[in-house]
């Protein structure tokens, strides 16, 4: 039993040492993305919303004409100067939404970027890891990460509650100093950033909250009609129901409905124009405005699309309820943060995969530390540090490589977004065979070597593949382009350093501990 | 949490299991009750009746937390058992009490 407690334990901290550190992602998709896209440069200023509609608006038209839904994105916010549309196909049997694809047009011409632009997951793909995980269906991802948060949520507490207590009972076997830093370590990353834990792992459980706890909602409100109202009720009520495939029908223009969107909010302001039905009866146009709150709370306009008659405009206020929800769904996803809050939200995210890659360390080096009693379980042991070494330094590799890989695999490769993926999990993958082929103390000392040259070359290849180098991007003023390569780089000497702290551990070992057989002597005795 | 290290330290094979199940699933099973109790007697204080199902929902997560913590801090796991079903019995009492009303 212990030995479930113990892999339960450690395979939860496992997942969520991926579930944070894609998830940190997150705070920072837009700009990962806009990394992986070189060939597209910000634009100065995007040429005006009224100009593009029509634009995306006639490529949908003509590329995805037999639509359940349109959805055009224009540019602005944090997004910069990308410009796209998407569409979702008419839904197979009893679903209620079709499948949703996304191709991003080029402003200037209103063409796909299909063949100049590389095809990349970027940074969506990344952080859309840490709840629908990759490789499996999203139905277990989300329960796998459910099941995680809530061990999370349930550690946290008790870490509240009986702080000092659970501290001594779960982490103090007295051994060394060395294992004494990684608690201090692991004290002042849990405590200093605590009320972000907290938030966030209270929140994640929030966003799927009705699939782990269905009874009340299904209860109350089945799934369909009755469960729209619900939403409609606690939320206040800009959503729009899915398209219908009704008899064809006329549709109103857009240009007129964008107009009074940006006499509303502004020129540029709009961020998506969505058309449910296109060309259908009981076509409905919702507009959407860039700037969220931290409610989550976009303004909206909702149009009938074939009178072209403005129905309602949002946001409604919802309930308090309803909006503590938003509040906290929209903490989590920080998307209203400016640069300042970003950068602490990002380092609240890295504090919390810091926080979990010390406790795994501590696990199993209080393990080990009893193992030099026992002779048992030496495999165990083994097994874990292996693992150990392929997660917490291995991910940081895999997630290099998912870069490099951007920039190194052909332009115009077939599913070349996936292969990004592909070679993101063939070199995580491999850390772990690096990890059970090498000696433990040369394991973790060779991987962060590695993870310092896979992030800290990251701006050479940059610079060698695109035209965009660091000083480029430094000459031309491009900071998010610069953040990055200078954010590899901050990674890359954060690896060296890890380096050489664990050279100098080893070399005071081999100094104080020469003889081996006293050492185990020692041991033994102790 | 001394009752936590003892099942790490030592293992008393039957006890422990009988004590991740009361945490797991009895503990699950606890807090959907609670769950559904709420959402039905929040109402009857005046809360919109969509406002308490979202509260309560909101609220389980928290609750299974420390429905699962009163188990593990439990002296034995036949108490942490009893625990269980002694917060069961209120909710369900109320919620049969509310049935009359709620049909009629």
């Amino acid at each position: 039993m212990a030995l479930v407690h113990t892999w339960g334990g450690l395979l939860v901290g496992w997942v969520l040492f991926f579930v944070f550190l894609t998830g940190t992602f997150g705070y920072l998709n837009t700009e990962v993305t806009r990394w992986m896209k070189p060939e597209i440069r910000a634009a100065a200023t995007p040429p005006p919303a009224a100009e593009l509609l029509p634009a995306g608006e006639a490529w949908l038209a003509r590329e995805a004409g037999d639509a359940q839904s349109w959805y055009i994105f224009l540019p602005g916010g944090r997004s910069g100067g990308a410009f796209s549309v998407g569409w979702r196909t008419w839904p197979d049997g009893e679903a209620r939404f079709g499948a949703f694809s996304r191709q991003a047009l080029d402003p200037a011409s209103g063409q796909a970027t299909t063949g100049t632009v590389r095809e990349t997951g970027g940074g969506d793909t990344l952080y859309r890891m840490h709840y629908r995980l990759h490789y499996m269906p999203y139905d277990l991802a989300v329960a796998i990460v459910g099941i995680c948060t809530m061990f999370m949520l349930l550690a946290i507490i008790t870490g509240v509650i009986v702080h000092k207590k659970i501290f001594r009972d779960f982490f103090t076997f007295r051994v060394g100093r060395g294992q004494r830093s990684w608690l201090d370590g692991h004290n002042l990353l849990s405590v200093t950033a605590l009320p972000f834990h907290v938030m966030i792992t209270w929140s994640g459980l929030i966003f799927y909250m009705f699939t782990y706890m269905p009874v009340a909602v299904d209860s109350f409100y089945p799934e369909g009609e009755a469960r729209d109202r619900f939403h409609t009720e606690v939320l206040g009520s800009d959503r729009i129901a899915p398209g219908t495939n009704g008899p064809v029908a006329r549709m109103a223009p857009l240009g007129p409905m964008l107009a009074l969107a940006e006499s509303r909010w502004g020129q540029n302001q709009t961020a998506t124009v969505r058309i449910e039905g296109p060309g259908r009866a009981n076509a409905r146009v919702l507009v959407y405005s860039h700037d969220t709150g931290i409610r989550r709370a976009r303004q909206t306009l909702l149009f009938d699309g074939n009178s072209g008659s403005l129905l309602s405009e949002g946001p409604k206020a919802g309930t308090a309820t309803g909006r503590f929800e938003q509040v906290m769904l929209g903490l989590h996803e920080g998307r209203f943060a400016g640069p300042v809050l970003r950068a602490l939200y990002v380092f609240a995210g890295l504090a919390g995969t810091a926080m979990i890659a010390t406790g795994l360390v501590l696990w199993s080096s209080k393990r080990k530390a009893k193992l030099a009693r026992d002779e048992n379980g030496h495999l165990g042991i083994a097994a874990v540090d292996i693992l150990n070494a392929g997660t917490i330094i291995g991910l940081p590799i895999g997630i290099a490589a998912y870069f490099w890989a951007n920039r190194l695999l052909p332009v115009g490769m077939e599913d070349r977004a996936a292969w990004e993926v592909h070679v993101m999990f063939i070199a995580w993958g491999l850390t772990y065979l690096v990890a059970m082929w090498r000696p433990a103390s040369r394991a973790w000392l060779e991987l962060c070597a590695l993870a310092a040259a896979a992030c800290g070359l990251l701006p050479l290849v940059n610079a060698l593949t695109t035209d965009r180098g660091l000083v480029a991007s430094i000459a031309d003023g491009d900071w998010g382009f610069a953040g990055f390569d200078l954010s590899a780089l901050g990674a890359g000497l954060f690896f060296l350093f890890l380096v050489g702290l664990i050279r100098r551990k080893d070399r005071r070992r081999a100094a104080t501990r020469a003889p081996m057989p006293a050492d185990a002597a020692k041991a033994k005795a102790a | 949490m001394a009752a936590v290290r003892r099942f790490t330290v030592s293992d008393h094979g039957l006890s422990v299991t009988a004590r991740i199940l009361a945490a797991v699933a009895g503990g699950y099973a606890l807090t959907s009750l609670i769950t559904f109790a709420l959402s039905r007697l929040l109402p009857r204080a005046g809360m919109l009746q969509s406002e308490a199902v979202l509260a309560a929902t909101i609220a389980s997560f928290p609750i299974y937390a420390v429905i699962v913590m009163a188990v593990f801090h439990a002296r034995s796991a036949r108490r942490a058992w009893l625990g269980l079903i002694a917060g069961a019995v209120p909710c369900a009492l109320a919620l049969g009490l509310s049935m009359p009303t709620a049909a009629g």
